[in-house]
Protein backbone atom coordinates (compact mmCIF):
# COMPACT_ATOMS: atom_id res chain seq x y z
CA UNK A 1 0.00 0.00 0.00
CA UNK A 2 1.55 3.62 -0.74
CA UNK A 3 -0.22 6.59 0.11
CA UNK A 4 -0.21 10.03 -1.42
CA UNK A 5 -1.41 13.43 -0.41
CA UNK A 6 -1.76 16.50 -2.05
CA UNK A 7 -1.11 19.41 -0.20
CA UNK A 8 -2.71 21.89 -2.81
CA UNK A 9 -5.94 20.20 -2.39
CA UNK A 10 -6.03 20.19 1.68
CA UNK A 11 -7.95 22.20 3.66
CA UNK A 12 -6.49 21.73 7.12
CA UNK A 13 -9.35 20.00 8.67
CA UNK A 14 -7.20 17.50 11.15
CA UNK A 15 -9.42 14.40 10.12
CA UNK A 16 -6.45 12.63 8.99
CA UNK A 17 -4.60 13.11 12.18
CA UNK A 18 -7.08 12.51 14.01
CA UNK A 19 -7.57 8.89 12.61
CA UNK A 20 -4.12 7.98 12.66
CA UNK A 21 -1.01 10.55 13.92
CA UNK A 22 1.54 7.86 13.26
CA UNK A 23 0.68 8.46 9.18
CA UNK A 24 -0.43 11.83 9.05
CA UNK A 25 0.75 15.12 10.72
CA UNK A 26 -0.20 18.93 10.05
CA UNK A 27 1.87 21.75 8.65
CA UNK A 28 2.45 24.23 11.82
CA UNK A 29 2.97 27.28 8.92
CA UNK A 30 -0.64 26.27 7.71
CA UNK A 31 -2.10 23.59 9.03
CA UNK A 32 -2.02 21.19 5.60
CA UNK A 33 -1.12 17.89 5.49
CA UNK A 34 2.62 16.39 6.25
CA UNK A 35 2.81 12.69 5.11
CA UNK A 36 5.04 10.86 7.66
CA UNK A 37 4.86 7.15 6.49
CA UNK A 38 4.45 6.34 2.36
CA UNK A 39 4.33 2.67 2.61
CA UNK A 40 2.33 2.12 6.04
CA UNK A 41 2.70 -1.28 7.63
CA UNK A 42 -0.12 -3.75 7.81
CA UNK A 43 -1.50 -2.44 10.75
CA UNK A 44 -1.78 0.77 9.44
CA UNK A 45 -3.99 -0.11 6.55
CA UNK A 46 -7.20 0.37 7.64
CA UNK A 47 -6.76 4.22 8.93
CA UNK A 48 -5.08 5.16 6.25
CA UNK A 49 -8.42 4.10 3.79
CA UNK A 50 -10.47 5.46 6.57
CA UNK A 51 -8.22 8.60 6.49
CA UNK A 52 -8.37 9.11 3.11
CA UNK A 53 -12.48 7.99 2.72
CA UNK A 54 -12.76 11.24 5.86
CA UNK A 55 -10.82 13.30 4.45
CA UNK A 56 -13.40 16.42 3.61
CA UNK A 57 -11.03 17.56 -0.12
CA UNK A 58 -9.98 14.61 -1.17
CA UNK A 59 -6.23 15.17 -0.69
CA UNK A 60 -5.65 11.90 0.23
CA UNK A 61 -5.00 8.82 -2.30
CA UNK A 62 -4.60 5.50 -1.61
CA UNK A 63 -2.98 3.03 -4.43
CA UNK B 1 -37.55 7.08 -12.11
CA UNK B 2 -40.56 9.22 -10.52
CA UNK B 3 -39.28 12.38 -9.22
CA UNK B 4 -39.84 13.90 -5.72
CA UNK B 5 -41.13 17.19 -5.48
CA UNK B 6 -41.36 19.35 -2.40
CA UNK B 7 -42.76 22.91 -2.93
CA UNK B 8 -41.54 23.60 0.30
CA UNK B 9 -38.98 22.24 2.60
CA UNK B 10 -40.34 20.75 5.49
CA UNK B 11 -39.05 22.01 8.83
CA UNK B 12 -41.18 21.30 11.66
CA UNK B 13 -39.30 18.95 13.59
CA UNK B 14 -42.51 16.35 15.69
CA UNK B 15 -39.67 14.77 18.32
CA UNK B 16 -37.05 17.39 19.00
CA UNK B 17 -33.66 15.28 18.12
CA UNK B 18 -35.03 14.55 14.75
CA UNK B 19 -35.33 15.83 11.81
CA UNK B 20 -39.19 16.53 10.33
CA UNK B 21 -40.49 13.30 9.77
CA UNK B 22 -41.45 14.02 6.22
CA UNK B 23 -37.66 15.06 5.41
CA UNK B 24 -36.97 11.28 6.66
CA UNK B 25 -39.88 10.23 4.29
CA UNK B 26 -38.51 12.04 1.70
CA UNK B 27 -35.00 10.74 1.98
CA UNK B 28 -36.30 6.93 1.88
CA UNK B 29 -38.34 7.89 -1.12
CA UNK B 30 -35.27 9.35 -2.56
CA UNK B 31 -31.87 10.77 -1.85
CA UNK B 32 -31.96 13.15 -4.29
CA UNK B 33 -35.33 15.12 -4.82
CA UNK B 34 -36.57 18.27 -6.14
CA UNK B 35 -37.46 21.38 -3.86
CA UNK B 36 -38.72 24.76 -4.73
CA UNK B 37 -37.24 27.82 -4.25
CA UNK B 38 -39.46 31.48 -3.71
CA UNK B 39 -38.77 32.62 -7.34
CA UNK B 40 -39.90 29.19 -8.55
CA UNK B 41 -36.90 27.57 -9.29
CA UNK B 42 -37.19 24.33 -9.39
CA UNK B 43 -34.11 23.62 -6.93
CA UNK B 44 -32.85 19.71 -5.40
CA UNK B 45 -33.29 18.70 -1.79
CA UNK B 46 -30.14 16.11 -0.88
CA UNK B 47 -31.27 14.18 2.30
CA UNK B 48 -28.51 10.88 1.09
CA UNK B 49 -25.12 10.89 2.91
CA UNK B 50 -23.08 10.17 0.15
CA UNK B 51 -24.80 12.17 -2.01
CA UNK B 52 -24.40 15.15 0.42
CA UNK B 53 -21.33 13.81 1.14
CA UNK B 54 -20.78 14.25 -2.86
CA UNK B 55 -21.93 17.54 -3.53
CA UNK B 56 -20.29 19.37 -0.73
CA UNK B 57 -16.58 17.62 -2.37
CA UNK B 58 -17.50 18.63 -5.72
CA UNK B 59 -15.98 21.92 -7.28
CA UNK B 60 -18.69 22.14 -9.36
CA UNK B 61 -20.27 23.85 -7.00
CA UNK B 62 -20.27 27.18 -5.47
CA UNK B 63 -21.20 28.93 -2.15
CA UNK B 64 -21.43 32.18 -3.15
CA UNK B 65 -24.61 34.11 -1.83
CA UNK B 66 -25.29 35.97 -4.99
CA UNK B 67 -25.69 32.44 -7.25
CA UNK B 68 -28.16 30.81 -4.79
CA UNK B 69 -31.73 31.16 -5.40
CA UNK B 70 -33.63 32.21 -2.24
CA UNK B 71 -34.95 28.90 0.01
CA UNK B 72 -37.62 30.27 1.66
CA UNK B 73 -40.54 32.99 1.77
CA UNK B 74 -41.37 32.27 5.07
CA UNK B 75 -38.29 33.61 6.59
CA UNK B 76 -36.42 34.91 3.37
CA UNK B 77 -39.09 37.18 2.43
CA UNK B 78 -37.89 40.62 2.61
CA UNK B 79 -34.47 39.75 1.17
CA UNK B 80 -33.84 41.78 -1.76
CA UNK B 81 -33.87 40.20 -5.40
CA UNK B 82 -30.95 41.88 -6.60
CA UNK B 83 -28.05 39.44 -6.03
CA UNK B 84 -25.92 41.92 -5.37
CA UNK B 85 -26.99 42.82 -2.24
CA UNK B 86 -26.12 39.45 -0.71
CA UNK B 87 -22.16 39.93 -1.99
CA UNK B 88 -20.30 38.20 0.66
CA UNK B 89 -17.72 40.78 2.32
CA UNK B 90 -13.87 40.88 2.00
CA UNK B 91 -12.85 37.82 4.89
CA UNK B 92 -15.97 36.13 5.09
CA UNK B 93 -14.42 32.80 3.23
CA UNK B 94 -16.96 30.61 4.42
CA UNK B 95 -19.30 32.55 1.71
CA UNK B 96 -16.17 32.57 -0.86
CA UNK B 97 -15.16 30.38 -3.75
CA UNK B 98 -11.44 29.17 -4.35
CA UNK B 99 -9.25 30.76 -4.85
CA UNK B 100 -10.38 33.77 -2.14
CA UNK B 101 -11.80 31.21 0.13
CA UNK B 102 -8.25 29.18 -0.23
CA UNK B 103 -5.82 32.13 0.47
CA UNK B 104 -7.84 33.33 3.71
CA UNK B 105 -8.49 29.59 4.46
CA UNK B 106 -4.93 29.01 4.39
CA UNK B 107 -4.36 31.88 6.77
CA UNK B 108 -6.07 30.27 9.44
CA UNK B 109 -5.52 26.59 9.07
CA UNK B 110 -2.33 26.57 11.04
CA UNK B 111 -3.95 28.25 14.43
CA UNK B 112 -6.81 25.15 14.36
CA UNK B 113 -4.61 22.09 13.80
CA UNK B 114 -5.18 18.96 16.23
CA UNK B 115 -2.10 19.12 17.53
CA UNK B 116 -2.18 22.87 18.46
CA UNK B 117 -6.06 22.42 19.88
CA UNK B 118 -4.79 19.37 21.97
CA UNK B 119 -2.12 21.37 23.50
CA UNK B 120 -5.66 23.82 24.82
CA UNK B 121 -6.80 20.72 26.17
CA UNK B 122 -5.66 21.42 30.18
CA UNK B 123 -6.74 25.21 29.35
CA UNK B 124 -10.28 24.09 28.21
CA UNK B 125 -10.50 21.68 31.27
CA UNK B 126 -9.94 24.68 33.92
CA UNK B 127 -11.87 26.97 32.22
CA UNK B 128 -14.97 24.03 32.45
CA UNK B 129 -13.92 23.16 36.00
CA UNK B 130 -14.12 26.75 36.99
CA UNK B 131 -17.55 27.07 35.42
CA UNK B 132 -19.15 23.99 36.68
CA UNK B 133 -17.54 25.20 40.40
CA UNK B 134 -20.32 28.64 39.25
CA UNK B 135 -22.80 25.83 38.28
CA UNK B 136 -22.73 24.57 42.16
CA UNK B 137 -22.99 27.87 43.74
CA UNK B 138 -26.41 27.95 42.26
CA UNK B 139 -28.35 26.15 44.84
CA UNK B 140 -29.41 23.32 43.35
CA UNK B 141 -30.96 24.33 40.29
CA UNK B 142 -30.06 26.47 36.76
CA UNK B 143 -30.87 27.26 33.47
CA UNK B 144 -27.69 24.69 31.82
CA UNK B 145 -27.19 26.93 28.24
CA UNK B 146 -27.00 30.07 30.46
CA UNK B 147 -24.98 28.94 33.16
CA UNK B 148 -22.22 26.60 31.25
CA UNK B 149 -23.27 25.27 27.98
CA UNK B 150 -22.96 29.09 26.25
CA UNK B 151 -20.08 30.56 28.69
CA UNK B 152 -18.01 27.92 28.31
CA UNK B 153 -17.26 28.08 24.36
CA UNK B 154 -17.72 31.66 23.95
CA UNK B 155 -14.82 31.92 26.96
CA UNK B 156 -12.35 29.95 25.00
CA UNK B 157 -13.29 31.09 22.10
CA UNK B 158 -12.72 34.96 23.08
CA UNK B 159 -9.48 34.28 25.16
CA UNK B 160 -8.03 32.45 21.93
CA UNK B 161 -9.28 35.64 19.62
CA UNK B 162 -8.08 38.33 22.01
CA UNK B 163 -11.59 39.43 22.69
CA UNK B 164 -12.85 40.57 25.91
CA UNK B 165 -15.42 38.17 27.31
CA UNK B 166 -16.88 41.43 29.90
CA UNK B 167 -17.56 42.33 26.02
CA UNK B 168 -19.94 39.60 25.30
CA UNK B 169 -23.24 41.80 25.22
CA UNK B 170 -21.48 43.34 21.80
CA UNK B 171 -22.02 40.54 20.48
CA UNK B 172 -23.79 37.75 21.70
CA UNK B 173 -27.42 39.07 20.75
CA UNK B 174 -26.28 40.18 17.53
CA UNK B 175 -25.34 36.75 16.82
CA UNK B 176 -28.93 35.44 17.72
CA UNK B 177 -30.04 37.65 15.56
CA UNK B 178 -28.32 36.85 12.51
CA UNK B 179 -29.34 33.12 13.22
CA UNK B 180 -32.86 33.87 13.76
CA UNK B 181 -34.94 32.78 11.15
CA UNK B 182 -37.59 34.98 11.89
CA UNK B 183 -34.77 38.26 11.85
CA UNK B 184 -35.98 41.07 8.96
CA UNK B 185 -32.82 41.63 6.40
CA UNK B 186 -32.71 44.78 7.95
CA UNK B 187 -32.32 43.62 10.94
CA UNK B 188 -29.34 41.52 10.30
CA UNK B 189 -27.58 43.81 8.29
CA UNK B 190 -28.17 46.01 11.24
CA UNK B 191 -26.87 43.61 14.04
CA UNK B 192 -23.57 42.68 11.38
CA UNK B 193 -23.08 46.40 10.93
CA UNK B 194 -22.28 46.66 15.10
CA UNK B 195 -20.42 43.01 15.14
CA UNK B 196 -18.55 44.64 12.36
CA UNK B 197 -17.96 47.64 14.35
CA UNK B 198 -16.96 45.88 17.05
CA UNK B 199 -14.77 44.01 14.98
CA UNK B 200 -12.59 47.11 13.52
CA UNK B 201 -12.08 48.40 17.07
CA UNK B 202 -10.73 44.96 18.04
CA UNK B 203 -8.10 44.90 15.32
CA UNK B 204 -6.89 48.70 15.51
CA UNK B 205 -6.17 47.89 19.57
CA UNK B 206 -4.71 44.72 18.06
CA UNK B 207 -2.44 46.33 15.46
CA UNK B 208 -0.81 49.22 18.16
CA UNK B 209 -0.84 46.39 20.97
CA UNK B 210 -0.59 43.14 20.02
CA UNK B 211 -0.87 40.38 22.40
CA UNK B 212 -1.06 36.68 22.59
CA UNK B 213 -3.73 35.40 20.30
CA UNK B 214 -5.34 34.64 17.51
CA UNK B 215 -5.90 37.75 15.77
CA UNK B 216 -2.76 39.60 16.58
CA UNK B 217 -1.37 36.52 14.75
CA UNK B 218 -3.13 36.92 11.64
CA UNK B 219 -2.12 40.74 11.77
CA UNK B 220 1.37 39.91 12.21
CA UNK B 221 1.22 38.14 8.62
CA UNK B 222 0.64 41.09 7.16
CA UNK B 223 -1.53 39.16 4.82
CA UNK B 224 -5.05 40.03 5.38
CA UNK B 225 -6.67 43.50 4.83
CA UNK B 226 -7.76 45.18 7.46
CA UNK B 227 -11.29 44.27 6.28
CA UNK B 228 -10.42 40.98 5.57
CA UNK B 229 -9.33 40.59 8.79
CA UNK B 230 -12.31 41.99 10.74
CA UNK B 231 -14.58 40.18 8.71
CA UNK B 232 -12.60 36.83 9.89
CA UNK B 233 -11.99 37.16 13.50
CA UNK B 234 -16.08 37.86 13.33
CA UNK B 235 -16.74 34.94 12.00
CA UNK B 236 -14.11 32.75 14.03
CA UNK B 237 -16.38 34.73 16.91
CA UNK B 238 -19.71 33.32 15.64
CA UNK B 239 -18.50 30.24 14.68
CA UNK B 240 -16.78 29.66 17.59
CA UNK B 241 -19.38 30.26 20.43
CA UNK B 242 -22.84 29.42 19.18
CA UNK B 243 -22.47 26.12 17.61
CA UNK B 244 -20.46 24.69 20.12
CA UNK B 245 -22.84 25.74 22.84
CA UNK B 246 -25.76 24.66 20.81
CA UNK B 247 -24.27 20.80 21.11
CA UNK B 248 -23.54 20.56 24.94
CA UNK B 249 -27.06 22.07 25.69
CA UNK B 250 -29.04 19.77 23.11
CA UNK B 251 -26.44 16.95 24.28
CA UNK B 252 -27.04 17.53 27.96
CA UNK B 253 -30.48 17.46 27.27
CA UNK B 254 -30.55 14.41 24.92
CA UNK B 255 -28.33 12.20 27.02
CA UNK B 256 -31.02 13.22 30.08
CA UNK B 257 -33.17 11.87 27.87
CA UNK B 258 -31.34 8.69 27.08
CA UNK B 259 -30.24 7.30 31.20
CA UNK B 260 -28.82 4.29 29.28
CA UNK B 261 -26.53 6.12 27.14
CA UNK B 262 -25.70 8.64 29.74
CA UNK B 263 -24.72 5.31 31.59
CA UNK B 264 -22.02 4.39 29.34
CA UNK B 265 -20.44 7.76 29.21
CA UNK B 266 -20.61 7.47 33.10
CA UNK B 267 -19.00 3.75 33.21
CA UNK B 268 -16.50 4.38 30.56
CA UNK B 269 -15.37 7.40 30.85
CA UNK B 270 -12.87 6.30 27.95
CA UNK B 271 -16.34 6.00 25.63
CA UNK B 272 -16.54 10.06 25.62
CA UNK B 273 -14.79 10.52 21.94
CA UNK B 274 -16.57 8.48 20.03
CA UNK B 275 -20.22 9.43 22.15
CA UNK B 276 -19.43 13.11 20.79
CA UNK B 277 -19.01 11.65 17.49
CA UNK B 278 -22.52 10.08 17.87
CA UNK B 279 -24.22 12.96 19.90
CA UNK B 280 -23.08 15.00 16.50
CA UNK B 281 -24.24 12.65 14.19
CA UNK B 282 -27.48 12.35 15.92
CA UNK B 283 -28.21 15.75 16.79
CA UNK B 284 -26.34 17.70 13.36
CA UNK B 285 -27.63 21.03 15.48
CA UNK B 286 -27.49 22.92 11.35
CA UNK B 287 -31.24 23.17 11.57
CA UNK B 288 -31.32 22.34 7.95
CA UNK B 289 -28.79 23.26 4.83
CA UNK B 290 -26.33 24.48 3.71
CA UNK B 291 -27.02 25.20 0.18
CA UNK B 292 -24.92 24.97 -2.77
CA UNK B 293 -25.29 25.99 -6.36
CA UNK B 294 -23.84 23.88 -9.26
CA UNK B 295 -21.68 26.17 -11.50
CA UNK B 296 -21.33 23.46 -14.45
CA UNK B 297 -23.62 20.66 -15.36
CA UNK B 298 -22.83 17.75 -12.90
CA UNK B 299 -24.51 14.32 -12.44
CA UNK B 300 -24.73 13.14 -8.87
CA UNK B 301 -25.96 9.62 -8.11
CA UNK B 302 -27.74 9.62 -12.12
CA UNK B 303 -29.65 12.98 -11.34
CA UNK B 304 -28.30 15.69 -13.85
CA UNK B 305 -28.02 18.87 -11.77
CA UNK B 306 -28.09 21.62 -14.74
CA UNK B 307 -25.33 25.09 -14.06
CA UNK B 308 -27.57 27.59 -11.78
CA UNK B 309 -29.67 24.99 -10.04
CA UNK B 310 -30.07 25.18 -6.02
CA UNK B 311 -29.07 22.52 -3.95
CA UNK B 312 -30.52 22.00 -0.57
CA UNK B 313 -27.96 19.46 1.55
CA UNK B 314 -30.04 18.08 4.52
CA UNK B 315 -27.46 17.64 6.63
CA UNK B 316 -29.42 16.13 9.61
CA UNK B 317 -31.50 13.96 7.62
CA UNK B 318 -28.00 12.89 5.76
CA UNK B 319 -26.62 11.50 9.31
CA UNK B 320 -29.61 9.48 9.94
CA UNK B 321 -29.14 7.62 6.45
CA UNK B 322 -29.70 3.74 6.84
CA UNK B 323 -27.27 3.29 3.56
CA UNK B 324 -24.54 4.90 5.66
CA UNK B 325 -25.37 4.33 9.49
CA UNK B 326 -25.99 0.64 10.25
CA UNK B 327 -28.69 -0.49 12.53
CA UNK B 328 -30.79 2.12 13.37
CA UNK B 329 -29.71 5.38 12.82
CA UNK B 330 -32.73 7.00 14.68
CA UNK B 331 -31.28 5.35 17.66
CA UNK B 332 -28.34 7.17 19.40
CA UNK B 333 -25.98 4.28 20.23
CA UNK B 334 -22.94 5.46 21.53
CA UNK B 335 -20.60 2.68 20.83
CA UNK B 336 -21.99 2.94 17.18
CA UNK B 337 -18.91 3.99 15.08
CA UNK B 338 -20.31 7.43 14.16
CA UNK B 339 -17.15 8.50 12.29
CA UNK B 340 -18.11 9.89 8.80
CA UNK B 341 -20.86 12.14 9.89
CA UNK B 342 -21.19 15.39 7.90
CA UNK B 343 -22.38 17.41 11.32
CA UNK B 344 -19.00 19.37 10.52
CA UNK B 345 -20.37 19.37 6.75
CA UNK B 346 -17.83 18.20 4.31
CA UNK B 347 -15.81 19.80 1.38
CA UNK B 348 -13.08 22.83 1.44
CA UNK B 349 -15.84 24.28 3.77
CA UNK B 350 -15.67 21.94 6.39
CA UNK B 351 -15.46 23.48 9.76
CA UNK B 352 -12.09 24.98 10.33
CA UNK B 353 -12.60 24.78 13.83
CA UNK B 354 -13.78 21.24 14.39
CA UNK B 355 -10.97 20.13 16.74
CA UNK B 356 -11.34 22.59 18.83
CA UNK B 357 -15.35 21.95 19.38
CA UNK B 358 -14.27 18.36 19.63
CA UNK B 359 -12.28 19.38 23.14
CA UNK B 360 -14.21 21.64 24.25
CA UNK B 361 -17.40 19.06 23.80
CA UNK B 362 -15.28 16.16 25.40
CA UNK B 363 -14.22 17.81 28.32
CA UNK B 364 -17.72 19.90 28.95
CA UNK B 365 -19.55 16.45 28.45
CA UNK B 366 -17.12 14.46 30.82
CA UNK B 367 -16.80 16.89 33.52
CA UNK B 368 -20.28 17.92 34.07
CA UNK B 369 -21.55 14.03 34.02
CA UNK B 370 -18.64 13.73 36.82
CA UNK B 371 -19.30 16.96 38.70
CA UNK B 372 -23.36 16.12 38.11
CA UNK B 373 -23.31 12.79 38.39
CA UNK B 374 -27.55 13.18 39.56
CA UNK B 375 -27.83 15.96 37.39
CA UNK B 376 -31.51 15.77 36.00
CA UNK B 377 -34.33 18.31 33.66
CA UNK B 378 -35.98 20.89 36.11
CA UNK B 379 -39.26 20.90 33.60
CA UNK B 380 -41.35 18.13 31.93
CA UNK B 381 -39.37 17.63 28.54
CA UNK B 382 -42.46 18.77 26.50
CA UNK B 383 -41.33 21.98 28.04
CA UNK B 384 -38.06 22.82 27.28
CA UNK B 385 -37.83 25.26 24.57
CA UNK B 386 -36.19 24.07 21.12
CA UNK B 387 -34.35 26.19 18.97
CA UNK B 388 -37.05 25.57 16.10
CA UNK B 389 -36.55 29.63 15.05
CA UNK B 390 -33.00 29.33 15.02
CA UNK B 391 -30.56 28.20 11.76
CA UNK B 392 -28.66 26.51 14.68
CA UNK B 393 -30.43 24.18 16.12
CA UNK B 394 -30.79 23.42 19.90
CA UNK B 395 -32.16 24.97 23.26
CA UNK B 396 -33.25 27.97 24.09
CA UNK B 397 -32.30 26.87 27.77
CA UNK B 398 -31.97 24.05 29.84
CA UNK B 399 -33.16 23.71 33.36
CA UNK B 400 -31.84 21.33 35.15
CA UNK B 401 -31.70 20.36 38.67
CA UNK B 402 -29.36 18.01 41.23
CA UNK B 403 -28.78 17.03 44.92
CA UNK B 404 -26.93 20.53 46.23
Amino acid sequence: MRISVDQSKCCGSGMCVLTDPDLFDQSEEDGTVVLLQEHPDAAHEATAKEAASLCPASAITIS
Amino acid sequence: MTEVISEELPITRQKPFDPPAEVTEIREKARISRLRFTDGHLGWLVTGHHQVREVLGSPKFSNDPRKHHLLDKRFQGDVPDDPEARKPQPGLFLSQDPPDHTRLRKMLQGQFTVRRMNQLSEWIGTIVDDQLKHVRSLNGKADLVTEFALPVPSLVICALLGVDYDERHRFQEDTATLLRLGSSFEEVRAALERIQGFMRELITRKKANPGDDMISDLLATGEPTDEEASNMAMLLLLAGHETTANMLGLGTFTLLRHPDQLKILKDEPESIDNAVEELMRYLSIVHFGPVRTAVEDVEIDGHLIKAGDTVLLHLPAANRDPDKFAGDPDELDLRRPASGHVAFGHGIHQCLGQQLARIEMRIGFSKLFQEFPDLRLDVAPEEVPLRADMGIYGVHSLPVAWSA
